[in-house]
């Protein structure tokens, strides 16, 4: 069995008093699309950007693609891509620029920032957009742009939070079809979503509830296990529970 | 290095493309530079002064003519006792009132002397102050003058008087705004590289791209550089607009000292207040809180620099103050450079306090701004 590309043992993080990630231990196989799903509040996102190197554990242990997260962030950095929740590009600047700017900060050439663009804009369709300043896109493209950008250094791993936050359902399909096709290219995707019928398009996926995980198993194990008829029944059954959220 | 060249890229890119920012990066020194000088005046002109003339006589009215010809003095008006002057004054007519007494100048002829009594408003100290010593100048040289039609100098020696004859180096027309045009420029210069640069990094911070960069192996110092380097050159651009285009032509004010020693010590200048405002931005969250804590210093920077109150008047703990502010050194040394023609031999004490500034400035900015937290 191939080398697990995160592992996590006991990963916790705390603020203050307020245990944000409580525990968690689990592990992603390489070519897998790993769904991390949770309440709004249960730490998703902090466990992800613990895993990004954004922010450092309290206690227990992480490694992703071989590298420590407390020793190693900056080489985790180099073989990841990460989307997060809220657009994070820079609106005054074109998709082209955008494009070109992470490139270069990844240590593109110039002639595979070249290649890779044209690549990349043909391949999302932005091809009338691309001399178009990012502020006057849909959200819908705008998403397309950010997922582009964090898979352009062919990273081993790439980290999605919400990526299809507020997007109406075909845009979403649209979305997935990328994901599928990135995976395909041997990326591995960790991603968050609030969608019950994307969690069913991934290969395994974690219940997250009041920061540690409740459940991780395949989705149709889960749905076995929890006598249930769809993943929003699973979801339901184990984050009825949760004293966080909203 | 190819980094820093994709980072200088993107903020030009930004920076040019952001309609609020430009005018205020080029339009705006350049009008407060033409504007602030000429507001900006030591000189006391226009003082109102009020007089009160019991005598009516040609010596009295000569005086009057004498002073109101000095063209520091308005007229205040004529009133006919001290008391309706005192009520002018009350109601901030006037700043000065001059009492000449009756039989001034039967008793000038006759007495060989005579007293006159000056009042002056002292709210405004620095115009109570020259506008007294003015007049007191004014009415001694009327003196010395009704002196000499009197005596006739070939008869006998009048007795010794000692004459001041001064010359004024390094602005021998008291030009004012020989003074305060370099030092206006070093605060517009400074204002801009710190706040501009500050607030650029915490609105990356408040709208999020920031984590888009800080998920990338980028390295702090590439970072630092990719945002310094940019605003250095827009410094140093700044600088020479108004250094050459305002301050020649429309001051008439052209360095004496070497352009080159000029340039090297706002270069190393730009970089210690650059790493001021990077140092700002790595403590705050918002804009908001970028903008106070730089206003906070600005207000600082320039009231304890020497731009517009010497510094040796100041009290001990505020000449402190003032030799910690790296403005300081800047102000004294575009006018010891600029007005003085002064060398490298005459600053370097001056250099070597703003390379520990930039040094440690820039040292504390990266080491303070963290990729994780």
């Amino acid at each position: 069995m191939p080398e697990p590309v995160i592992k996590t043992n006991k990963l916790t993080k705390i603020f203050g008093d307020f245990v944000a990630v409580d525990e968690i231990t689990f592990e992603v196989q390489p070519g897998e699309i790993f769904g991390f799903l949770g309440a709004n509040g249960a730490g998703k996102t902090t466990a992800m950007r613990m895993l990004c190197g954004l922010s450092y554990p309290t206690s227990g242990s992480a490694t992703v693609g071989g590298y420590d997260v407390y020793r190693e962030n900056e080489m985790i950095k180099k073989h990841i891509g990460y989307m997060s929740q809220k657009f994070s590009l820079y609106e005054d600047l074109t998709i082209f620029e955008n494009i070109r700017f992470y490139g270069g900060i990844y240590g593109l050439t110039n002639k595979q920032i070249k290649i890779k663009s044209e690549e990349l804009i043909s391949f999302l369709e932005l091809e009338q957009e691309a001399k178009k300043l990012v502020k006057g896109l849909p959200i819908g493209w705008k998403q397309k742009l950010s997922f582009a950008v964090a898979i352009i250094h062919q990273p081993k791993i790439v980290f999605l939070d919400e990526p299809t936050g507020g997007v109406d359902p075909v845009a979403r399909r649209q979305f997935w079809d990328l994901i599928y096709d990135a995976s395909s290219r041997g990326i591995t995707i960790f991603v968050t979503t609030h969608y019950m019928d994307e969690a069913e398009y991934c290969d395994r996926v974690s219940v997250m509830v009041d920061g540690s995980i409740k459940a991780l198993d395949s989705p149709s194990n889960l749905k076995r296990e929890y006598e249930a008829m769809s993943m929003d029944d699973v979801f339901y059954k184990l984050a009825r529970g949760a004293k966080r959220g909203p | 290095m190819r980094t820093i060249k994709f980072l200088i890229q993107k903020e030009f890119l930004q920076i040019f493309r952001n309609k609020g920012l430009l005018p205020l990066l080029f339009v705006a020194p350049l009008i407060q530079l033409l504007v602030l000088p000429l507001a900006a005046d030591y000189e006391v002109k226009n003082i109102s002064i009020s007089v009160v003339d019991h005598d009516h006589s040609v010596y009295s009215r000569s005086l009057i003519s004498t002073i109101s010809a000095s063209g520091y003095f308005k007229n205040g008006g004529y009133s006919s006792s001290y008391k309706k002057s005192i009520s002018q004054m009350e109601k901030d007519k006037a700043d000065i009132i001059l009492e000449i007494p009756v039989d001034f100048e039967k008793n000038l002829i006759r007495e060989g002397g005579e007293k006159l009594f000056v009042a002056v408003n002292a709210i405004n100290g620095v115009k109570a102050g020259l506008g007294g010593a003015y007049l007191a100048r004014i009415i001694n040289q009327f003196n010395e003058e009704i002196r000499m039609k009197w005596i006739s100098p070939s008869r006998f020696n009048p007795g010794p008087v000692i004459e001041i004859v001064s010359s004024t180096w390094f602005n021998p027309y008291m030009n004012y705004k020989y003074f305060m045009v370099p030092g206006i420029l070093a605060v517009l210069v400074t204002m801009i590289s710190s706040y501009v640069c500050a607030l650029n990094i915490v609105k990356e911070k408040e709208i999020g791209t920031i984590e888009q960069i800080n998920v990338t192996p980028i390295k702090k110092i590439h970072f630092i550089l990719g945002k310094l380097i940019p605003f250095l050159i827009i410094g140093l651009v700044v600088f020479s607009i108004g250094l050459f285009a305002v301050g020649r032509f429309v001051y008439g004010i052209s360095p004496l000292g070497s352009i080159a020693l000029l340039y090297a010590f706002l270069f190393i200048y730009l970089i210690a207040l650059l790493g001021f405002g990077l140092l700002i931005s790595t403590y705050s969250d918002t804009q908001q809180q970028a903008m106070s804590i730089a206003f906070f210093f600005m207000m600082l920077f320039m009231l304890m620099s020497g731009l517009f109150t010497p510094i040796e008047s100041m009290p001990q703990w505020a000449r402190i103050i003032a030799q910690s502010n790296p403005v300081t050194y800047f102000i004294q040394v575009l006018r010891m450079i600029i007005l003085k023609g002064s060398n490298f031999n005459d600053i370097k004490i001056h250099f070597l306090v703003i390379t520990i500034f930039a040094i440690g400035l820039n040292g504390w900015a990266v080491f303070n701004y963290k990729k994780t937290n």
